[in-house]
Order: structure tokens, then sequence, then C-alpha cells
């Protein structure tokens, strides 16, 4: 324990307490191993996107992609979807 | 007709076998009639952790290949009548055993006891796959270490997805000390992260490490905190509601003053 986290944690600020670190980490480590638990989750929520999507534009099926994609800080969903053409209808139904 | 409880944790050393061994004693000093099975195979334990290491003759690999009879393999504990043991194997693997022999077994052990406890080995292959097939619930150990809460939130899912859902969760090994200074996850936390039913909850206690010395669980020490703590729990098991086991650390002189100053 460095001296500046001595004196934090005398003056009771546990932002720096190791437990703090742990929560965190494991939160993100979870994100990611309950996501890989399952590739059939990422295919429902694949076909899920697509049918809500096609409602207001035509998309490229063969070349969607989406994945989970993890830095140091977070766990995201990167999902990158072609289209290929607008809907001209879309006004008219709402 | 009684109950089948597997005992497990993903992860190595968090203290299954000494949770395993707790909760059965416990039980039968209720007066229930209960069996602990080993399915630990190759590296077996409970046998130590009961102080019954020099009774085996048969064990389970030769009740579930029909080498010997269940009454043959059983091992009646030193101190309650009520109280028997199913060693594990120490010379085979864990592919001697199936799934759908256990599940045969369990069938066997929940028309002849109370309660059967199985002791569930660390990892998540067919060793766990034998352990939980015939369980009819599920007890997580866990120790509020990420590595340990790690693999309890990976077998979790994995009961889930074996129709054993609901599992119970008791986090062994707490140092209430370093839960007050922040240097370790406390019970809010872990049941945040793993969102499930907490079933209790034991301090670390030397005491466990003496009384596996002796052959004899801490449950019946009077004077251990972990006896006690492991007391409440198996009154839980049963079914009665009991407050968890105070581990706060009261006021030292400090986090007065602090509250004083209105730091806290």
């Amino acid at each position: 324990m460095s001296l500046l986290e001595f004196i934090n944690r005398m003056l009771g600020k546990e932002n720096t307490s190791s437990k703090n670190i742990a929560k965190e980490r494991l939160r993100l480590v979870l994100v990611h191993d309950r996501a890989s638990i399952s590739p059939q989750m990422l295919n429902n929520l694949k076909e899920d996107l697509i049918r809500v999507i096609s409602n207001y534009m035509d998309i490229d099926e063969s070349c969607m992609e989406v994945n989970l994609s993890q830095d140091d800080r977070e766990v995201a969903l990167v999902a990158s979807i072609p289209i290929t053409r607008m809907k001209r209808d879309y006004s008219v139904r709402s | 007709m009684g109950e089948v409880i597997v005992v497990t944790s993903g992860k190595g050393g968090v203290g299954k076998t000494t949770t395993t061994a707790n909760l059965g004693t416990g039980l039968a000093t209720a007066g229930q009639k209960v069996v602990l099975v080993d399915t630990d195979i190759g590296l077996r334990n409970l046998d130590v952790v009961m102080g019954l290491e020099n009774r085996i003759v048969y064990d389970i690999v030769d009740v579930t290949s029909g080498n010997c009879r269940l009454r043959q393999a059983l091992i009646k504990d030193k101190r309650f009548e009520n109280l028997y043991l199913l060693p594990a194997a120490q010379t085979k693997d864990k592919t001697a055993v199936s799934p759908e022999q256990m599940k045969v077994l369990s069938e066997e052990l929940r028309n002849d006891f109370d309660y059967a406890i199985i002791d569930c080995p660390a990892g998540i292959e067919q060793g766990f796959k034998n352990a939980v097939a015939g369980a009819d619930r599920a007890v997580v150990v866990t120790t509020p270490e990420m590595s340990a809460v790690r693999d309890a939130d990976r077998i979790i899912g994995l009961l889930e997805a074996s129709e054993l859902s609901n599992p119970r969760l008791i986090i062994n090994r707490i140092r209430p000390l370093m839960v007050k200074h922040g240097d370790m996850m406390d019970m809010a936390d872990i049941l945040d992260i793993l969102a499930i039913e907490l079933l209790g909850v034991v301090p670390e206690d030397e005491s466990i490490i003496v009384s596996t010395n002796k052959g004899e669980p801490a449950v019946l020490d009077r004077g251990s905190k972990a006896g006690e703590a492991y007391r409440r729990i198996t009154r839980r098991i049963r079914g009665e509601q009991v407050a968890l086991m105070n581990l706060d650390i009261p006021d030292g002189l400090m986090s007065k003053f602090k509250k004083l100053l209105g730091l806290h």
C-alpha cells in the first residue's frame, strides 16, 4: 500500500480499495464469460436484429457481422450491417 | 423419499469437501439418516476429513460397476449411527463412472436415506457431470476471491443448463477484518455479481485445519466459529429460517473518531 493509498483510506475514501478493483474486473470478465457460454445467443440476437432493421431498410444479411469486442475498460456489442436500400414507405406507415 | 444435494464450486480448494462433511454431520446430529458420497475419483479426501480413511473396503466404482452391493461399500461413521460414507475410488479415473450410473445410484440412496450429500470434484468435465447427474438440488461454494467467484458463475450457468436451477450459495473463508478494510469483497458484492440465493456465510477459521487434522468435522466443535456457521447452514437446508452469522467487527477508536469528524 502506498502512502497516498494509506492516507486516502484513513480518510475513509474507498475508491482505491482493492475490493473495488476486483469487483470492476470481475464484472467485465463475467460479461465476456457469460456471453461466450452460448454462441447460440449471438445468433438469436442477430436474427432479432435483422427482423427489426428490415422494417426500416433492406440489409445485406450475408455480409452482416455481430460480435462482442472487449478492451481494458468495457465490453461492447459491435455490429456491422451493410444497407442495400432504404425503404421509402416508412413515413407512410408511421 | 430422501433428497440428493450436490456440493460444487468449479474451482478447487474453496471448501467443497469441508462443506460436505460439515453439512452431512450437522444433518446427522439433527437425527437425519445421511450418506456422504465422494465423487472425486482418483483424488478422494472426504474419508480423511471424516476420519474414516482406515475403514475403506469397497468404493463407489465397485458399487456402480456391480462389484459389490451398496450396503457393503457404505462405511458407518465413528460418532453417529445414522451417518454413512460412500468413498471414491483412488486408483481409477473419473470415466470409471457414468452420469447414467450416478442417476441409478442416486435413486437407490434417495430410497434409503433422508439426505445424500454429494461431494463434487473441481472442474467442469466428466467428474462434475457425474456428480450433478442424479442430484435434486445444488449448493455452490465460493470464496471472496475473483477466481473462485468467476468459476462459481460458470458453474451456476452449467447447473441451470442441466435442469438444476435455483442453486444456493455458500460464501466460505470470509475474513471480516479484510472486508472492513475494503480489501475483500463482502457478501453483498458477491451476491450482486452472482445473483443467486444465499445459503450461508462461513468465516475463515483456523479451527477447520485443526478439525481436519483430527478427522472431526468442525460442526461438532461448540467453540468453532466456522462450526457455528455450518450449524446454521444445516438448519437452513432443513427449511428453517435462521439469521446469518454476524461477521462484523465492532468499530475501533479510529473509525469512531472519523465518524465524529464526519469523514465516514
